[in-house]
């Protein structure tokens, strides 16, 4: 088989990531009857059980810059974001149709009532609000993690028809466990050597496994680490940086790629946290609802949607993220009335100052269209720190 | 003493008796707040909604909570101050505005309404119910104060109902992390039979509480259950559940209402009696503090009075059967925070709405949609056209701020307030012509 080439492998995900109407989605599946789609909202659900189920776990990560919002604006206040608007507008215009149930995961109020609006609008697709504990010992917060997951799954059996084993979850386990180490390569590759893997190319190849089977999926994942390593590609006199707020509603590809002309490696960010959600390996054998939630508690990433019980440790996930991707500045990129970002925003910027990261913040929207502010105050921060940082 | 219209200060305002009487509470309250360095009381911060205040009082802890630090600078006006200061360091204008008005009062030396400083928090008794906000602004003020957070989570009730997992999760919490820490904190071994004496105490003043809200059942109604409301329900849901000061205040409201239905009166509003009842609505939204009598007389002038109001279910929804129960001590507690308004399921929201309709007879729904709160916001367009749907009683939106001077124009509210009234008007006349 021919190796693909970088761009057409972005042309792939990207035509999959402007398709609005999840045809891939639709044709997995219509290729066999009886199978099943569950969709999910940022930031995380569990797909490892969905996909025990024999079904495809789908991110809905809102309308983005391409979906015109008729019926989605007449459901919210001008103060709220606009991912619940532009999930109602797919919602309501026929787009999720073929979706047998949908997950609102635990993230802020928005989303929390987003789950009853959904009942109310569809009452005939399987809703669940999908909560997780924000207490980690492992018998309080753990044993709770447990029967909500045991209940999703019980759930998921009537929606199936048919009973989940173990054994099924761990191999899907397994199978998200090969997933993630790709998504996490994938890091590595572009932290270590950004212009071979652009931000704007892996946020692609990353989107692109919200969309398909996660087998399919990990094989692009390593077509494109691949062809990547080896395509010759310009260094440019950019300037690495973090990103951190986008980890719900979703930035426009414009944006990142504004980033990029504006002088920035984005080498860590973010964008569809449920891709790396869980840190290293879930084991692959024994009860794997326990060792779900043991990842869940111990070993999962920090965002603003999560209690942090420990002063000490407030922020410092992203202090590790700089230091670990050689990153010389942080952008705080969070949507327009985003509680969760908007809040964390000063704790994580006096844990900057503290550490003495520079680091600029603007706003923005799934559908933001004017890019300029945001390239100039990129540029500006960028040459700041070419012109007068220490190293 | 028997109840009465009283003149109380400033001197153009008329208070009920029983409103004399909270405010007298309220200021004794913060005077012990006040002084809580000086009599060696140690100070736990907390919320409303998932307010544990029996618990609280098991340590001989005293109960501060920001949030109505934060109506009382907006009822000050002293809160747009506040949230600029906020604002100025760093703070998004896109957030909870009480939040913002708690940081800046903070940073402005933290002076109480009684004009003393507050004293810092032994503790956070973080009791996240039904507000994302709550944890991030705790996380906040555990930040500048660091002390010792406690963290309690209340799971949401998204399916409308309270399931074993969850009764059992939040017991344990407060087995082996809230009390725990609060003995540690205060030096008080915890005695649960302590618990359900102020939990039995806790029950009795719900009794009333609930005779009080539904009172507006009358024609005319004898409250006002949302600009009255927030009055009623300040002891109760503030620093006063469980104890003996809460169980005289609601006997004593409830005679002061008793009067009144016997009199066919309705309300004392700040500008006097309450006129003709025109208009009888329900009111979903917290309201807005900046401008609160502004706001108010808006409705009376018109003869529009709220019969009935979700805000007043923040603090728990006796209404709907729930009572503190000293036979099952935690459970009880767990029972509370998983049934406040905010933590209810927006069909069991639109549900509730609309039984009060039904039952309180009203006109119609009003929504006062606020800024800078998702947890009420988030979901209220859809609210108002079921409502609508589902009683044939007609809805209106207006949208304000709860701490935020900026976000209130009277004007506009007015106008739509007045054109609402016209709906129902209109409403009626052609059921009228219709019968």
């Amino acid at each position: 088989m021919t190796q693909p080439t970088t761009s057409e492998i972005i042309a792939r995900c990207e035509e999959l990531y402007q398709d609005l109407n999840f045809t891939a989605a639709r044709v997995w599946k219509e290729a066999k009857p009886g199978r099943k789609v569950i969709g999910y909202l940022p930031v995380y659900v569990p797909r490892e059980l969905i996909h025990a189920a024999g079904m495809l776990p789908l991110g809905i990560m809102g309308g983005g810059d391409n979906l015109e919002v008729i019926h989605g604006d007449a459901y919210y206040q001008s103060y709220i974001c606009r991912i619940p608007r532009s999930t109602i507008e797919l919602g309501v215009s026929g787009r999720l149709d073929f979706v047998d149930g949908m997950l609102f995961p635990s993230i802020c109020d928005v989303i929390r009532n987003l789950s009853g609006m959904w009942k109310m609008l569809f009452p005939e697709v399987y809703a669940k609000y999908f909560d997780v504990p924000q207490t980690y010992k492992d018998e309080i917060g753990g044993t709770f993690y447990i029967g909500e997951m045991r209940e999703f799954l019980s759930d998921l059996e009537k929606i199936a028809g048919r009973k989940i084993t173990d054994e099924q979850i761990n191999t899907s386990i397994r199978v998200y466990n090969e997933n993630r180490r790709l998504v996490n390569e994938l890091y590595a590759l572009r932290a270590a050597v950004p212009w071979q893997a652009p931000a704007s190319e892996a946020y692609l190849v990353i989107r692109a496994g919200l969309l398909l089977p996660v087998e399919e999926h990990s094989r692009l994942l390593r077509q494109y680490i691949d062809a990547a390593k080896v395509e010759e590609r310009p260094i440019k006199d950019n300037c690495k940086v973090v990103v951190t707020g986008m980890f719900c509603e979703q930035p426009p590809l414009n944006l990142i790629k504004s980033l990029e002309l504006s002088g920035c490696y984005v080498v860590d960010d973010d964008f569809m946290l449920v891709s790396r959600w869980l840190i290293g390996d879930v084991p692959e054998s024994g009860d794997p609802v326990y060792n779900l939630s043991q990842a869940f508690l111990h070993r999962s990433m920090s965002t603003a949607a999560k209690y942090e019980p420990n002063l000490e440790e407030k922020g410092q996930f992203l202090v590790r993220a700089v230091r670990d991707t050689g990153a010389e500045g942080v952008i705080f990129a969070s949507t327009s009335f985003c509680d969760p970002a908007l809040l964390d925003r000063p704790m994580l910027q006096n844990v900057l100052k503290a550490a003495d990261i520079p680091f600029i913040a603007f706003k923005y929207a799934e559908n933001s269209g004017q890019m300029q502010p945001i390239r100039e105050q990129a540029g500006t921060f960028v040459d700041s720190i070419k012109l007068w940082s220490v190293a | 003493m028997r109840p009465s219209i009283v003149k109380a200060q400033p001197a153009d305002v008329l208070k009920d008796a029983s409103m004399i009487k909270q405010k007298e509470m309220m200021a004794n309250h913060y005077n012990r707040l006040t002084s809580a360095h000086e009599t060696g009381a140690k100070v736990a911060s907390t919320f409303v909604p998932g307010n544990l205040n029996e618990l609280i009082m098991c340590f001989d802890l005293v109960n501060n909570l920001p949030e109505v630090n934060a109506i009382q600078s907006g009822l000050r006006k002293q809160s747009g101050a506040y949230i600029m200061e906020a604002e100025r360091a760093g703070h998004s204008e896109d957030v909870c505005t009480y939040v913002k008005s708690d940081i800046g009062m903070m940073m402005k030396g933290n002076i109480g309404p009684n004009g003393k400083k507050l004293p810092d928090p032994d503790v956070l008794l973080l009791s996240y119910t039904g507000c994302f906000t709550f944890l991030k602004w705790f996380e906040l003020l555990r930040e500048q104060y660091k002390c010792p957070t406690i963290f309690l989570q209340t799971p949401y009730m998204a399916d409308g109902k309270v399931t074993p997992n969850m009764i059992q999760y939040m017991v344990k919490q407060l087995k082996e992390d809230v009390i725990p820490t609060l003995e540690k904190v205060s030096g008080v071994k915890f005695d649960i039979d302590r618990l359900r004496e102020y939990l039995a105490k806790s029950a009795k003043a719900e009794d009333d509480l609930v005779y009080i809200l539904q009172s507006g059942k009358n024609k005319p109604s004898p409250i006002d259950a949302y600009f009255g409301g927030i009055y009623y329900i300040g002891p109760i849901f503030g620093a006063f559940r469980g104890t003996d000061d809460a169980i005289d205040y609601y006997r004593f409201l409830r005679e002061e209402v008793d009067q009144r239905i016997a009199a066919g009166l309705g309300p004392v509003t700040p500008d006097g009696p309450m006129g003709e009842e025109k208009y009888r609505l329900v009111v979903e939204g917290p309201p807005n503090y900046t401008h609160f009598r502004q706001f108010w007389k808006m409705f009376y002038d018109e003869g529009a009075i709220v019969v009935a109001s979700s805000y007043t279910k923040v603090g728990g929804t006796y209404d709907y059967g729930f009572r503190h129960d000293p036979d099952r001590p935690l459970e009880t507690l767990a029972e509370y925070c998983l049934g406040v308004y905010t933590n209810r399921s927006l069909p069991m929201r639109i549900d509730m709405l609309c039984d009060y309709i039904n039952e309180y007879e009203a006109d119609g729904l009003l929504i006062n949609s606020i800024k800078s709160c998702n947890s009420f916001s988030a979901g209220q367009l859809l609210i108002m056209r079921e409502v609508e749907k589902r009683t044939g009683k007609p809805a209106a939106f207006i949208e304000t701020d709860l701490v935020d001077p900026r976000y209130f124009s009277a004007a506009n509210v007015k106008n739509r307030l007045e054109s609402y009234f016209q709906m129902i008007e209109q409403k009626r006349s052609s059921a009228g012509a219709a019968a």
